[in-house]
């Protein structure tokens, strides 16, 4: 089967910056694939899950390609792709109701006039878990909690039923039971609609628990990327096992804490 | 709405003392002023000294300041705001027969300066930096050194005296009979120097204000999120860049009122437009300092009255107003 | 280095010309033209480029008009940075005071505040001017007393929130006393941002002392762009030199403060985000 995304010498370079954001990068997603980019900051990851939306500034400089052989037209925003950022207080506008931010994304990708936009906008708000969403939809984001904005983004970003959900940091501003929700919702939405997935984030241990792959970034280059599995328990870059460690450390002494 | 009437209630108390102020701060002024309201009413009226003493005592002129004052407070709680010299008539009468001109001008040149600003800021700010955005942002910064009075005798050479395209000067044409829409012509037609003179200035403030604040919110997540969204950039300029970017502008627009009415002075004497603002010209010229101190009390009201309807529709515009409240 | 920052925007140096000639003008008007220029100098109305003794003509009287661009520059300049200056020191002191002071002293001067931007400032000082009379040092008060409240709301919002940090409470713990903490501690750390305004306040300025002049409310012994260009008026058709050129020179000073304002604040805001 052809992969639905496939990355050949990606690699990214702001104006001004001495080293490459990203370099290198050569990496294909299966249709419906779950895939975790584990790194700290500064090593590339978001900048690789915003090259792939097309969402880089215009200072930035891309090299290499990025195709969509699981397409048949180039990828689109929205309408392919759906992207869910970390910060949920500022992804979403403060004026505008939560509802109609996220009916505008049927409207704008799926042609779809107001009235059954709206309509979509509501089932959407139900399928991620809010409540009263039919009330919901008239509030504004300023009225919900940090974990309820989340959710409106991702409704937003699931909209138009895109082949690829991309996660970047979703849960990092988030409190941990919330987190989990989230995950867990996450996690739902992608086997329900049959998406693939990057989940980025700095947290492997939450990665491991769900992707399929785990793609290891560092200084702008992926240093491993191999199934959870065999990267959780063979890990063969010295930089996978120190994070694994780190978080095994963490692991042992919570849990002696008990 | 109910969020929009506690935030009226508030205001309205708010305003209570500010109002209060400007009323002691009038009375100030017109104990400054040499000579009182007898000597006016005399000058205009006439009358010999003993006339003058029994003045004095019945208006309770001969009291205390602080007398004095509670007899102001007390005359303006019955709208009774002095005689002025100049008309020989009470100054609220005269007052409110010029102010509809005011509010015309005033209007015009706020819909004008809003609507083009705001317009034309959208269009600098849809693109900063880019050829168009710098070209509308160094024109609207000139067009903001312009003093109003100057442009205004500028386009009053163009378009009146060489042209010949529109009237020189005044509010309609004089014994014209002109009645209905014909008239509505006449004015509009005399008014349109003016307003262009009064608007201009506002017209590159509210054009520099929107481009700054657009600026500002492109720099927020929620436009790179809305383009991740896949909406049409025309929609994330005007829906969502333009809409947040515009609520600044509604509060300049109640600060800028007593701007307005402040530049309506110089506009009116220009074109010899009959409203507040030239008669507050004229006050100055026949010395008539209760008609003057009348006038600032009467745009006093006007500016909190705006700032108000301003407030009410800020409320409407932005849902986090008032929600703090709710809360606390 | 930020000079170097300074005069990379085109703008900004043109804002700096236009001050400097504006400037140089101010300066030489009493050695380039000794005479009063209110004196007849020459034939009246006399048009502009006829006469190289009086290159821009003359007015309705005779008077020179170069003569009168010259000192009319002294006036706008001395009165815009007279009025600018004493708004900012009002402004700053009551905004001190009330951000430092707070309680009942801050709420009464910022109603205080309300009530001065509540009434239109130029019919405030018209009514200054016409109560006191007219001359020039009354006409800079009368500009001041309508132009300190923005400096005062930004100088009290600064005082707020330096009034809580260390070198304020170490002051305290010192035993400093809190008028001295607020004007030698406070205030001249909440100043940068008031003068950030001073450019848009001396260009109000110099347009409100225009305004005035126009209206006949200037000082009478002086020239005044604003008196030259209503003297003007009277022969508008005939004429229309007389209004246009003071008016000229009127846009191209506000021009050139708003530019050298805006250069100034924009390399310095470039310097910071850099640091």
């Amino acid at each position: 089967m052809s992969p639905l995304l496939s990355l050949r010498g990606l690699g990214v370079r702001y104006s001004g910056a001495t080293a490459a954001a990203l370099e290198g990068v050569d990496l294909d997603l299966a249709p419906g694939e779950r895939l975790a980019v584990i790194g700290e900051s500064g090593s590339g990851k978001s900048t690789l899950a915003r090259a792939i939306a097309g969402l880089l500034p215009q200072t930035a400089t891309l090299e290499g390609t990025i195709a969509w052989p699981g397409l048949d037209h180039p990828a689109r925003n929205g309408r392919d792709i759906g992207f869910v950022f970390q910060d949920p207080g500022s992804s979403l506008d403060p004026v505008m109701s939560v509802g109609k931010q996220v009916a505008e994304v049927a409207h704008a990708n799926l042609d779809m006039d107001w009235r059954a936009a709206m309509r979509l906008a509501v089932e959407l708000l139900d399928r991620v878990r809010l409540p009263e969403p039919s009330v919901l939809a008239h509030a504004y984001p300023h009225q919900l909690s940090g974990g309820q904005k989340q959710r409106v983004a991702i409704a937003a970003a699931i909209a138009a039923r895109p082949r690829l959900l991309i996660a970047d940091e979703a849960t990092s501003a988030l409190d941990t039971i919330v987190q989990a929700e989230i995950v867990a919702l996450i996690r739902e939405l992608v086997a329900e609609d049959g998406m693939a997935l990057i989940f980025v984030s700095h947290d492997i241990a939450l990665a491991a628990s769900f992707a399929e792959r785990i793609a290891v970034f560092r200084h702008g280059r992926m240093v491993e990327l191999a199934p959870t599995v065999e990267l959780v328990a063979q890990p063969r870059s010295d930089y996978s096992r120190a994070l694994l460690a780190a978080h095994l450390g963490l692991e042992a002494h919570s849990g002696a804490g008990i | 709405m109910n969020r929009a009437l506690r935030l009226l209630r508030r205001r309205l108390i708010g305003s209570i003392p500010v109002l209060l102020i400007v009323i002691v701060g009038s009375f100030l002024l017109l104990e400054a002023a040499p000579g009182d309201a007898v000597d006016a009413y005399v000058a205009s009226v006439g009358g010999d000294a003993g006339m003058i003493e029994a003045l004095r005592q019945s208006w309770g002129l001969d009291a205390s300041p602080m007398t004095r004052l509670a007899a102001y407070l007390w005359a303006l709680l019955h709208l009774d705001l002095g005689h002025s010299v100049a008309f020989s008539r009470p100054v609220l009468d005269v007052v409110l027969e010029r102010l509809p001109n005011t509010l015309l001008l005033m209007g015009a040149a706020t819909a004008l300066s809003f609507a083009l600003g705001t317009a034309l800021g959208i269009l600098a700010g849809a693109r900063p930096g880019s050829a168009r955005d710098r070209l509308l942002s160094i024109g609207s910064l000139a067009l903001y050194a312009v003093p109003g009075f100057w442009l205004a005798l500028v386009l009053t050479i163009v378009f009146s005296v060489e042209l010949r395209w529109l009237p020189l000067s005044g509010m309609e044409t004089i014994a014209s009979g002109k009645t209905g829409f014909a008239r509505a012509l006449d004015i509009a037609r005399h008014m349109v120097l003016p307003v262009t003179s009064l608007g201009l200035i506002y017209l590159a403030l509210y054009l520099r204000m929107m481009r700054a604040g657009m600026a500002e919110v492109w720099r927020m997540d929620f436009t790179l999120a809305a383009r991740a969204r896949g909406i049409g950039r025309r929609r994330i300029v005007l829906r969502h860049v333009a809409r947040n970017a515009l609520l600044p502008l509604v509060t300049m627009l109640g600060l800028q009122s007593a701007q307005m009415l402040g530049g309506s002075v110089v506009i009116e004497s220009v074109f010899s437009v009959p409203g507040l603002g030239r008669l507050a010209q004229e006050a100055v010229g026949s010395r008539d300092t209760p008609l003057l101190i009348g006038i600032i009390l009467v745009s006093a009201v006007l500016v909190i009255v705006i700032n108000l309807l301003v407030d009410i529709a800020y409320a409407a515009l932005d849902p986090r107003v008032g929600a703090n409240e709710a809360n606390a | 280095m930020s000079l170097r920052r300074l005069f990379r925007s085109p703008e900004a140096v043109a804002g700096f010309v236009i001050l400097g000639l504006l400037g140089a003008m101010a300066l030489t008007a009493p050695l380039l033209f000794p005479g009063d220029p209110l004196a007849i100098a020459g034939q009246p109305l006399l048009r502009p480029f006829q006469d190289w003794a009086l290159p821009l003509g003359t007015d309705r009287l005779g008077r020179d008009v170069l003569a009168g661009l010259f000192h009319g520059a002294r006036t706008s300049l001395a009165v815009g940075l007279a009025a600018a200056a004493a708004s900012i020191l009002v402004g700053s002191v009551v905004g001190t005071v009330a951000g430092f002071a707070g309680g009942l002293v801050d709420e009464v001067l910022m109603r205080i505040t309300d009530a001065f931007q509540t009434v239109p400032g130029f019919l405030l000082s018209l009514a200054l001017v016409s109560v006191v009379g007219p001359s020039l040092s009354v006409v800079v008060a009368a500009i001041a007393l309508s132009a300190w409240t923005g400096p005062a709301r930004i100088a009290r919002a600064e005082v707020l929130s330096i009034r809580e940090r260390d070198y304020v409470a170490s002051a305290r713990v010192i035993g400093m006393h809190p008028i001295e903490i607020a004007f030698r501690e406070v205030l001249p750390n909440a100043l940068p941002p008031v003068l950030a305004l001073s450019s848009v306040i001396v260009a109000a300025a110099i347009l409100t002392e225009a305004a005035l002049s126009f209206l006949g409310l200037g000082d009478p012994n002086r020239v005044t762009w604003g008196g030259m260009i209503a003297e003007g008026r009277a022969v508008l058709r005939s004429a229309p030199f007389l209004s246009v050129i003071p008016g000229i020179a009127l846009v191209f000073s506000v021009l050139g403060v708003y530019l050298a304002g805006e250069g100034v604040v924009e390399s310095t805001a470039a310097r910071e985000g850099q640091a």
